[in-house]
C-alpha cells in the first residue's frame, strides 16, 4: 500500500471500487471548478473465482469500462497498475477499494453466555464488517460434540472469543477455549498460516487460554467486551478484527497482494465503508437512521438509533449467490404473493434457481424484473427481522425499573428498534441502485422494511456508499461532498400509520399545504396508496388526523402536524396498513396489487388483465 | 477526453462458459486433509480405484466433565485422578475416582468410549478423551500417470480425456459405464426408461428428470444421472430439503447427479449429448459437487481416452474477451438456452424490456434473427 501524498485540493481524480462478491464496481471521482463530484462508472464481474483467482483482473476490466465511456486513462499500458498520480490528463491521484468477494471476512464468534458476552462478541465482529457463521455459547443449547463437529464444519478466517467479566470465575470461558482447541480448527485461506484468534474476555484468563490456545492459533488478546455486565466495549475487539483481516487474510486471498500494493488506503470490508457511510447522514442530519445494504450474497442492516450504531450482516440473504436461500427462508408464497400477474408456483423457483447457478445475470423482462423485486422484499424484511434480534438492550446488566417501565411490562428481549421512530431509511446495493426507476426502489424499501409514522427515504444512486465510506477514512471532506451531490438520492416521504382496519375504511383525512400555496386534501380509505410530486428540497406543511385505531406518531386517532420533505419521487400516503396483509384469494391479491403498482406508476405494464 | 467510440472492440469476458471438450488434458490434484503417506510412485500409472494416499485422521473428542461427576472443585481434580494426558484407555475405563468417608462414598468417572486422554484441565475440571485414529485413503478417481508428488501431501494424476461441466450437481465423486438412456437430448427421462440393466450405470437423458425416474433409478442402483435440466420441487423431494446456497457434493443420496444446463425442462446442448453418445458403454468419471461462491466449482464428466488422442488445434482462449464473432449461448429468459455469435458490443447504455439501462451486445441467432441482450447474460462457448 502506498502512503497518502497529496491534500485534497492538489488532486484531481480519485479512482474507488468495491470488490463485491459478484461485480466489481469503479467509480471515478473528479474536481471540477474546485469541487469534487462523482464523474463516471464501470462495472465487471468480480474475478476471485477459477478460473482467474486474481481479483486485480475484475478491477482492471471495470476500470477499463470507465476508460472507455470517458477516454480517459488510468490503467498502465500493459494494464499491470494504475497511472499515479494524475499527470498529463492520464491516471489518478488516489485509489482506495473495499471488498466482499470471496466470502467477505468469515468469522466464529465464541462466548459464555449466549445472550450477554457471546451477544456482544457477535455485535462486535459485525460492527467490524464480518459474515458470522455461528455464535457459539456453553448455554446454547448444544452438546460439546455438536459445537465441535461444527466449528470443523466450517473454515472461518477468524474467531472471537469473548466471556466472563474481568475478575470473575474462568471456568466457563476455559471451556469454550478447550472447545475450540479440540476442533483443530483451520483457516479458510490455505494452510501456511496460523488462525487468528481474538481475546476479548476475562482479562485473567488471558495467559491460561494464550497457553492453551497457542500451537494452534495466532492469539491476540485485546481488553474485555464486557469488564462489568452493564457495559459493552466492542472498540477494541473491533480494532484487533480489522488489523488481522489485514494481515492474515487479506494476503492470502486470490490477487490481493497485489491489489493491496495498488491502494492508497486499507482495504476495507463492504459492510464497514457502507456502515460509514450510513453514520455520515445519521451525523449530518441528527436523526435516527436504519440503513440497508443488498447485496448479492449478503443484507446488511445499519441503526443509528438514539445514537448507538449497530451492524449486521446476514450471511446467506442476498439477491445472486443467496437467493435461494431467501426462498428457503421466507417460503415461496411470500415471495409470489409480490407478483400481479399468474404464474406457477414451481416456475419462480427454476427461475430462482437458474439465477442461483448463473449469479451475475440480470433480468431482461419485465415479469424477472418484478420475481427479484419480490425477493429484495423479502430479504430486507428478514434482514431486519435479524437485524432487531441484535440491536437489544445490553441483556445481564442491572437497570433502574421504574414504575412507567414496570406497567408497561417493556421486556428486556425487545429489539430498542421502533419503527415509528425512525426517522430515515437509506438504502444501497445492486439492486435498489439498478432498479429502472427510483419508485421501484422507493417501495421495494417501503414494502421490505414496513416503515412507520413519516420517515424520509434516501437511496444510493449507482451504489457508491462503500466507496465513499472507505475515502473518507482519508478525505472526509471530499467524500461527504460527493455524499450530498451525487451519491444521496433524496427519495421523498412516506407517511404510513400502524394498525389495521377493514379494507375501503376511512383511514386518515390529510392535508398538505404545498410550497406553491395550493392546499392538497384527501381521504385515504384503508388499503390505498398515493404518490403526490413534491420535489427535492421542497417542503411541505402536513396535518394527518388517522383513525381512532390507527396511529401515525402521536398515539392513536391522534392528529400530527409536521413538515414534509420531498424528493425525486414525492410523498407517499401509505393506508395499507402495519403490519402489512394480504387477501387468501389469489385473483383478490393480484387485483389489489395491480391497484398499488397502478396507482404509483411502479412498472410500465399493468396485469390486470393477465 | 474526445476519444468516444460506439462500439467496443472487445468485452472483457463476464461468465465463464462451462468447458464441454473433447480434449483435454485433466490433471487432477488428490490432496490429503491432512499429512500423511504417498504410496503410488512418480510416473506409474493408476486405474479410478487405485488408492494413492493414505493418513490417519484424529478420532473425535469428547469432554467429561469429571470434577463435576466427583462432586469436587476443578483444582481438586488432579488428586483424584487414575491417568494422566497421553495415557490409553478403554470403553468404560476409570479416568478419575474419589473416595471419602473411608470408602463408604465413592465416585468414579470412566471415559465413554476407547481412545487416549488427551487433556486434563484444571481449570475447568474437564477431561478431553480422543478416539483412536482412523484410516483415510484417498483414490485416483481418474484413471492416468502420476506426473507430480508432493511429499506426505498427495499426488497430481493426469489424462487425455472428454472433460464436460455441467451447471449443477449433487453427489460426488463416482464411475461406471455410460449408458444413453433417450434418443434425442430433448427427450425426458422418464421412470419407464430407466430399467434393471442399468444397475451400476451412468444414464444419460435429455432435457429433464423428475422425481419418480431419479427414485427408479435409485431402487436399480444406478450411479450417476447426466441430465439437461430439472425442477426444483422435483430436486428437493429427492434430496429431502431445500437447498439455500449451492454448496454441493458431500450428499449422500446413493447416487451423483449432474445437470448441464439448469432448471426447469430444457434440452441437454447438442454438442454435449453428441459427445456422449459417440463414448456410449465406456467408463466414466463424475463429481457433481458445486460451489458457486468463494472458488467456484461446477459439477465434471471426465471420460478417459483408452488409446494416445491428438491434441486438436489450441482452442480460443477466454483471456481474449469476447468479440464480433465469438460464439455465445444466452444465458437468462427470454432466450435461455439459444446459441448465437456475437455481431456487434455496442459502448452506450441501452434500455431493456424491464426498463433497465444496461450493457448489451447484439448476438445473431441460428436461425439468423438479431437479438439484444445484456452483456451479463451470455457464456462464450470455447471452441
Amino acid at each position: 500500500m502506498n502512503s497518502v501524498r497529496k491534500a485534497a485540493d492538489e488532486m484531481n481524480y480519485i479512482l474507488a471500487t468495491d470488490v463485491g462478491s459478484t461485480t466489481t464496481k469503479a467509480r471515478l471521482f473528479h474536481k471540477r471548478d474546485g469541487e469534487w463530484r462523482f464523474l463516471v462508472a464501470g462495472e465487471a464481474p468480480t474475478t476471485v473465482e477459477a478460473p482467474y483467482e486474481d481479483v486485480t483482473l475484475g478491477v482492471r476490466n471495470a476500470v477499463r469500462e470507465v476508460e472507455e465511456l470517458i477516454g480517459h486513462q488510468i490503467l498502465l499500458d500493459d494494464g499491470r497498475g494504475l497511472i499515479k498520480p494524475f499527470v498529463d490528463e492520464r491516471g489518478v491521484d488516489l485509489y482506495c477499494t473495499t471488498s466482499s468477494a470471496g466470502g467477505g471476512l468469515q468469522m466464529m464468534v465464541a462466548g459464555v453466555a449466549s445472550t450477554m458476552t457471546a451477544e456482544s462478541a457477535n455485535r462486535a465482529a459485525l460492527g467490524a464488517g464480518a459474515i458470522v457463521m455461528d455464535v457459539l455459547a456453553i448455554d446454547d443449547g448444544r452438546e460439546d460434540y455438536e459445537k465441535i463437529q461444527r466449528i470443523r464444519s466450517f473454515r472461518p478466517d477468524m474467531i472471537l472469543l469473548a466471556g466472563g467479566t474481568d475478575g470473575g470465575t474462568i471456568e466457563l470461558v476455559m471451556e469454550i477455549a478447550e472447545i475450540i482447541k479440540s476442533a483443530k480448527v483451520k483457516p479458510r485461506l490455505g494452510a501456511g498460516y496460523k488462525l487468528p484468534l481474538v481475546y476479548a474476555g476475562n482479562k485473567n484468563a488471558g495467559g491460561d487460554i494464550q497457553k492453551l490456545l497457542d500451537e494452534n492459533v495466532s492469539f491476540r488478546p485485546v481488553e474485555n467486551i464486557r469488564p462489568v455486565l452493564e457495559v459493552e466495549n466492542t472498540e477494541p475487539a473491533r480494532r484487533a478484527i480489522h488489523e488481522l483481516f489485514m494481515e492474515h487474510v487479506m494476503s492470502h486471498a486470490p490477487g490481493y497482494l497485489k491489489l493491496m500494493d495498488w491502494t492508497d488506503v486499507d482495504i476495507m470490508p463492504t459492510p464497514a465503508g457502507e456502515g460509514i457511510a450510513m453514520q455520515l447522514i445519521a451525523k449530518v442530519e441528527n436523526q435516527n437512521v436504519l440503513g440497508v445494504g443488498l447485496g448479492g450474497a449478503t443484507t446488511n442492516v445499519y441503526s443509528i438509533f438514539d445514537g448507538r450504531f449497530v451492524r449486521s450482516v446476514s450471511a446467506n440473504l442476498g439477491m445472486s449467490y443467496s437467493i435461494c436461500n431467501v426462498l428457503k427462508e421466507t417460503g415461496i408464497k411470500n415471495i409470489t404473493r409480490w407478483l400481479p400477474y399468474k404464474i406457477e408456483e414451481g416456475d419462480v423457483k427454476n427461475r430462482l434457481r437458474n439465477k442461483m447457478i448463473r449469479p451475475t445475470t440480470i433480468p431482461q423482462t419485465l415479469k424477472e424484473l418484478m420475481i427479484e423485486h419480490a425477493v429484495a422484499r423479502e430479504a430486507l424484511s428478514l434482514g431486519l427481522k435479524h437485524h432487531k434480534s441484535l440491536a437489544t438492550h445490553l441483556k445481564g446488566a442491572l437497570k433502574e425499573r421504574s414504575l412507567e417501565r414496570a406497567l408497561s411490562q417493556e421486556v428486556e428481549e425487545e429489539s430498542y428498534i421502533k419503527m415509528m421512530k425512525i426517522n430515515i431509511i437509506a438504502g444501497t446495493g445492486g439492486l435498489l441502485s439498478h432498479a429502472p426507476d427510483r419508485v421501484q426502489s422507493m417501495i421495494i424499501l417501503t414494502d421490505g422494511l414496513q416503515p412507520e409514522g413519516v420517515t424520509r427515504l434516501y437511496q444510493d444512486s449507482v451504489f457508491m456508499m462503500p466507496h465513499l465510506g472507505v475515502l473518507s477514512t482519508v478525505y472526509p471532506d471530499v467524500a461527504w461532498n460527493i455524499f450530498d451531490k451525487d451519491c444521496l438520492i433524496r427519495l421523498g416521504t412516506v407517511i404510513a400509520p400502524s394498525g389495521n382496519l377493514q379494507e375501503g375504511e376511512h383511514a386518515f383525512d390529510v392535508k398538505l399545504e404545498m410550497p406553491d400555496g395550493v392546499t392538497i386534501k384527501k381521504d385515504m380509505k384503508f388499503g390505498d396508496i398515493i404518490r403526490i410530486p413534491l420535489k427535492e428540497n421542497e417542503i411541505a406543511s402536513l396535518e394527518c388526523s388517522p383513525h381512532k385505531a390507527l396511529d401515525i406518531g402521536s398515539g392513536k386517532g391522534v392528529k400530527r402536524e409536521d413538515k414534509i420533505h420531498g424528493g425525486i419521487i414525492g410523498v407517499i400516503f401509505d393506508a395499507r396498513g402495519r403490519p402489512l396483509a394480504f387477501p387468501d384469494d389469489d385473483n383478490t391479491r393480484r387485483k389489489i396489487l395491480n391497484k398499488w403498482y397502478s396507482s404509483l406508476k411502479l412498472y410500465p405494464i399493468d396485469f390486470s388483465n393477465d | 477526453m474526445n476519444n468516444k467510440k460506439k462500439y467496443s472492440s472487445k468485452a472483457y469476458a463476464y461468465t465463464p462458459g462451462l468447458k464441454v471438450k473433447s480434449f483435454e488434458v485433466v490433471r487432477k490434484t488428490r490432496l490429503l486433509p491432512l499429512p500423511g503417506d504417498i504410496v503410488v510412485e512418480l510416473g506409474s500409472y493408476v486405474g479410478f480405484d487405485t488408492i494413492v494416499a493414505e493418513t490417519k485422521v484424529p478420532g473425535d473428542p469428547h469432554i467429561i466433565k469429571a470434577s463435576s461427576l466427583l462432586a469436587i472443585e476443578p483444582e481438586e481434580l488432579s488428586n483424584y485422578l487414575v491417568k494422566k494426558e497421553g495415557d490409553l484407555v478403554e470403553k468404560n475405563e476409570i479416568l478419575a475416582k474419589y473416595s471419602a468417608f473411608f470408602g463408604l462414598s465413592k465416585r468414579v468417572v470412566t471415559s465413554p468410549v476407547k481412545g487416549y486422554v488427551e487433556t486434563i484441565s484444571n481449570s475447568t475440571g474437564r477431561v478431553i478423551v480422543r478416539e483412536p485414529e482412523t484410516n483415510l485413503l484417498i483414490k485416483a478417481y481418474i484413471p492416468g500417470r502420476v506426473v507430480e508428488i508432493m511429499p506426505y501431501e498427495g499426488v497430481i494424476i493426469e489424462t487425455t480425456a472428454v472433460f464436460i461441466q455441467g451447471i449443477f450437481g449433487i453427489g460426488g465423486e463416482t464411475h461406471g459405464p455410460l449408458s444413453i438412456a433417450v434418443d434425442s437430448s430433448d427427450e425426458l427421462l422418464t421412470h419407464s426408461k430407466i430399467k434393471d440393466e442399468h444397475l451400476g450405470k451412468i444414464l444419460v437423458g435429455g432435457s429433464k428428470i423428475d422425481y419418480s425416474a431419479l427414485k427408479k433409478a435409485l431402487e436399480v442402483g444406478v450411479k450417476g444421472i447426466i441430465v439437461g435440466g430439472i425442477d426444483d420441487d422435483d430436486l428437493s423431494k429427492f434430496m429431502g430439503y431445500d437447498i439455500g446456497v449451492a454448496l454441493t457434493g458431500s450428499e449422500n443420496l446413493g447416487l451423483t447427479l449432474i445437470v448441464t444446463e439448469g432448471f426447469g425442462k430444457i434440452s441437454m446442448s447438442q454438442k454435449t449429448f453428441e459427445i456422449l453418445n459417440d463414448y456410449d458403454k465406456l467408463e466414466v468419471a463424475l463429481n457433481g459437487a458445486t460451489q458457486i461462491r468463494a472458488g467456484v466449482l461446477r459439477p465434471e464428466i471426465i471420460i478417459p481416452h483408452r488409446e494416445n488422442v491428438e491434441a486438436p488445434i489450441k482452442s480460443k482462449s477466454l483471456d481474449i474477451g469476447m468479440v464480433p464473432g465469438t460464439k455465445v449461448r444466452i444465458i437468462r429468459e427470454p432466450f435461455f438456452g439459444r446459441i448465437g455469435k456475437i455481431l456487434s458490443l455496442p459502448i452506450n447504455l441501452q434500455r431493456l424490456e424491464s426498463g433497465s439501462r444496461v450493457r448489451v451486445l447484439e448476438v445473431e441467432l441460428d436461425n439468423e434473427i438479431c437479438v439484444t441482450v445484456p452483456r451479463a447474460n451470455v457464456e462464450i462457448i470455447e471452441e
